[in-house]
């Protein structure tokens, strides 16, 4: 990651600590930069320490796993870190994700979509690297660049299409949009256009898991809960009110830190004051983990560590996956501010493509096996695309409905008749 | 007489059983007596004539018999009741605890959220013994982050619970109008009807004694643009159990407003189990010369006001409108039909309040029914002064009501 005028640091630079707990004074340097800007001058540092959740009781100890991941590795060749199964699903949904975002542009372009769309490429580590551990009852909370968090998830992709087409037959009746993914059937709570307000709502999901298991009695009640949002979102007041909250009541949910270094146009080093955002964990109680987060196994990882020890009630993480986004920030932004080094830095380490090497370097999978996913995928974001193009749009009468699960709450009408009852309203065309 | 109210409320209110599929709008069953049907009033106004013989207010809707002692023209004055009559006596902040706790007993998945409604028992003792019956998670003080807490809330009523979540004061609800506006009002919505939000928000608001600009607002007229919310205002011990419980019951996020000043009305309530209309208004005093539409404590300035006017020979038909959004107007149509002359009094400030909505729709609606432009009284638009002159004048008096009247019926 580049700072103005610094060269670029690849990787990040390890500094390995005698301690196992990191001490702010001596790790981080202060390093004399030339460059004027005001930001951090902080060099980002990661602290080695040898497992992943090395814990005293009051402060949690912050764990970057990196190496943890490398040195497992580097072991014997039996003890791999996934089945054949569970590397080709993965990997699916990786590139599922990439081929579906990359038809977004195109379909945009093409005046098939409109608005604000954020498009996730380059990130799909995170993605598939938490949500494939997950199970259907769980819930995912994202923000606006929230397509390959739902479909990670398991909403199909022709749901997904369609509702960026904004088709009746999309996921939210086409009523949401790119930046208002929901599913109540796989557990997505959406999609939020502002940032840090999903956060609050992922909290009450997972207050509600604790809920269930404490107040309804049923004792087999561990849903965890994970909140996606970027390295913007981690200096918004809505996240540190709920660290403090979820740390508080030992809540079954993983703050996951898509620290991507863009927020828009704001470099995250002129944002943040300390941009190690791992660190903001420990300083509400709850360990701060920093992973790599374009290796989907360093990050897979960290990310089964993490949502077990929600389930098991031991309360939330924070995670933060050092990212990157190779397009812009969304389909409008000429993304003219980032250096083209950086980009090629990152391109070089692109998710897919490790891993790809890695499931045939350690003979997990052929080429042919990887060949015919990437076939079964393109079909799929095919017929994605044909069916939302043959869907129709929403017709005039869905205007009214949803606004009110209980439609009572439009109100008495003049003539003494809720005004629901009026067929203007089931037409779409009474006035509201 | 509860009982009926029971089975009207079994029919026309949509219980969480009963999920009533939007998609289709399927409202042709019988079971949805939801028309104002005149038989189902007159069962409910005889019904409630038996009961309320000693009550000061009316039970929702059009009843035709009532009592016309105006209630207690101070909040702190206990309102006329007969401790004979059936029924148990108690005060308003009593009532919403009632309300609270019989609908917690009925659904477990029923919590409270918010600063100080667990240990402490409510800021103003509305949730006082909770936390000791149902446990420090269901009734739970969270720290000082209204923005979070009420998304968290919202959260959880995405996954099943059905939260109520207090705002100490309701001024401190604009830090959570991010969460408010975007997710309780929108997600319904923007995710194509898949989650509801059954959330109560509630917590005293409106001008009180000399507490200062900040903890003197009004924040009906900040929410009522809100799509997707409904925000009622109780006024009596009866109409607060009543809208408390309703509000629970009710799948829509609904917003309820509290008065600082009338926590300790107090009123004999039946012992029945009752749940009030949300959309309704409620009849306070018929009368023939002129409608006078208001709100929470307005009211209790408004009933001062008509005995006076009652005095001098008019005859004021009194109308609490308690839900500000959506309007009854059915209610409000009929008695503009009637007297031809609307007066709102309320507490919100003259620019976009709740007055200045009611005032439009009226124009809209039943432009042909008025004999003169609606008068709108409504509180200055300044920040609550500290100083007690000052802030007297604020608000609107009972002498400025009196003075109102007499011009619109010249």
């Amino acid at each position: 990651m580049a700072f103005a005028g610094a060269k670029i640091i690849q990787p990040l630079t390890v500094h390995a600590s005698a301690t196992r707990s990191p001490d702010p004074f001596t790790n981080n340097k202060s390093t004399s930069l030339s460059s004027p800007f005001l930001g951090s001058t902080r060099t980002l540092t990661l602290t080695r320490s040898v497992s992943p959740f090395t814990q005293r009781r009051s402060a949690s100890t912050v764990v970057a796993v990196s190496d943890v991941v490398k040195e497992k590795k580097v072991k014997a060749t039996s003890n791999l870190l996934l089945t054949k199964e569970e590397g080709l699903e993965v990997y699916e949904d990786m590139y599922l994700g990439r081929a579906f975002e990359d038809m977004c542009a195109q379909m945009y372009y093409r005046g098939k979509m409109f608005g604000f769309v954020h498009l996730y490429n380059g990130q799909e580590a995170v993605s598939s690297g938490f949500i494939k551990l997950l199970k259907k009852e769980d819930s995912v909370v994202s923000t606006y660049r929230d397509h390959v968090h739902a479909l990670s998830k398991g909403v199909p992709a022709r749901a997904v299409m369609s509702e960026l087409f904004g088709k009746k037959t999309g996921c939210c009746r086409g009523q949401g949009g790119s930046m208002h993914m929901f599913s109540a059937e796989h557990n997505v709570l959406g999609g939020f256009a502002f940032i840090g307000e999903g956060i609050p709502v992922a909290t009450g999901a997972a207050f509600t898991s604790k809920y269930k298991r404490e107040v309804l009695k049923e004792d087999d009640c561990d849903h965890v809960t994970l909140a996606f949002f970027g390295d913007g979102t981690a200096n918004n007041g809505q996240f540190f009110e709920c660290l403090n909250m979820a740390a508080l009541w030992k809540l079954p949910i993983i703050f996951v830190v898509e620290n991507n270094l863009w927020a828009i146009g704001m470099s995250h080093l002129r944002a943040t004051s300390d941009p190690e955002i791992w660190k903001k964990g420990p300083a509400f109680g709850m360990p701060g983990i920093h992973v790599d987060g374009m290796d989907v196994l360093k990050v897979r990882e960290v990310a089964k560590e993490a949502i077990g020890r929600a389930r098991r009630g031991e309360g939330p993480t924070l995670v933060e996956c050092e990212t990157y986004r190779f397009r812009g920030h969304s389909l409008a932004d000429p993304d003219e501010l980032r250096d083209p080094a950086e980009k090629a830095h990152y391109a070089k380490r692109d998710p897919i493509t490790q891993f790809k090497k890695y499931l045939i370097e350690s003979k997990l999978a052929t080429e042919a096996d990887l060949k015919a996913i990437e076939k079964k995928i393109d079909e799929v974001v095919e017929d994605a695309v044909e069916f939302a193009d043959e869907s129709p749009a929403p017709s005039r009468s869905q205007l009214l409905e949803n606004v009110f699960a209980d439609p009572r709450g439009f109100g008495i009408g003049p003539d003494g008749k809720y005004r629901c009852e009026d067929p203007k309203f089931t037409e779409g065309t009474a006035q509201v | 007489m509860a009982s009926i109210l029971q089975r009207i409320g079994a029919a026309t209110s949509l219980s969480s059983s009963n999920s009533f599929d939007t998609k289709k709008f399927n409202l042709s069953s019988p079971r949805s007596v939801i028309g104002r049907k005149v038989s189902n009033l007159d069962v409910r106004s005889n019904g409630a004539n038996k009961m309320n013989g000693g009550m000061n207010c009316q039970i929702g809707g059009r009843a035709d018999h009532f009592v016309t002692n105006a209630v207690a023209t101070k909040p702190e004055a206990p309102a006329a009741s007969t401790a004979s009559k059936p029924g148990h006596e108690l005060l308003l902040f009593e009532a919403l605890r009632e309300g609270l706790e019989e609908e917690m007993e009925r659904d477990a998945r029923v919590c409270i959220m918010g600063e100080d409604v667990g240990h402490y028992g409510g800021s103003y003792k509305v949730s006082k013994g909770l936390a000791p019956k149902y446990g420090d998670l269901r009734v739970l003080d969270t720290p000082i982050a209204e923005n979070a807490f009420t998304g968290m809330g919202i959260g959880a009523a995405m996954m099943g619970l059905r939260p109520i979540i207090e705002g100490m004061n309701m001024g401190f609800l604009l830090l959570a109008f991010n969460q408010i506006s975007n997710n309780c009002g929108m997600l319904h919505y923007t995710s194509g009807g898949q989650f509801k939000i059954p959330v109560v928000i509630r917590g005293p608001g409106g001008v009180g004694r000399q507490l200062g600009a900040e903890h003197s607002q009004r924040l009906e007229s900040y929410f009522q643009s809100i799509p997707g919310i409904q925000m009622v205002a109780c006024s009596t011990p009866y109409n607060a159990k009543g809208l408390m419980k309703a509000a629970i019951r009710s799948d829509n996020p609904v917003i309820l407003f509290e008065h600082v000043l009338l926590y300790n009305l107090k009123e004999t309530i039946p012992d029945e189990e009752y749940v009030l209309n949300l959309e309704e208004a409620e009849m306070v005093r018929p009368g023939e010369h002129v409608t006078i539409l208001t709100y929470s404590r307005m009211r209790y300035h408004v009933m001062q006001a008509a005995k006076t006017l009652v005095n001098k020979g008019y005859d004021p038909e009194v109308i609490d409108i308690r839900s500000l959004k959506p309007f009854d107007l059915h209610t409000i149509g009929n008695s503009v039909k009637k007297t031809h002359r609307v007066l709102i009094v309320e507490e919100c400030m003259r620019t976009g309040g709740i007055g200045a909505s009611l005032t439009a729709a009226i124009n809209e609606n039943f432009q042909d029914y008025l004999d003169a432009p609606i008068v709108c009284l409504s509180s200055q638009d300044v920040p609550t002064p500290y100083a007690g002159t000052l802030e007297e004048w604020t608000v609107v008096q009972p002498p400025q009501i009196v003075a109102a009247v007499e011009q619109l019926c010249r």
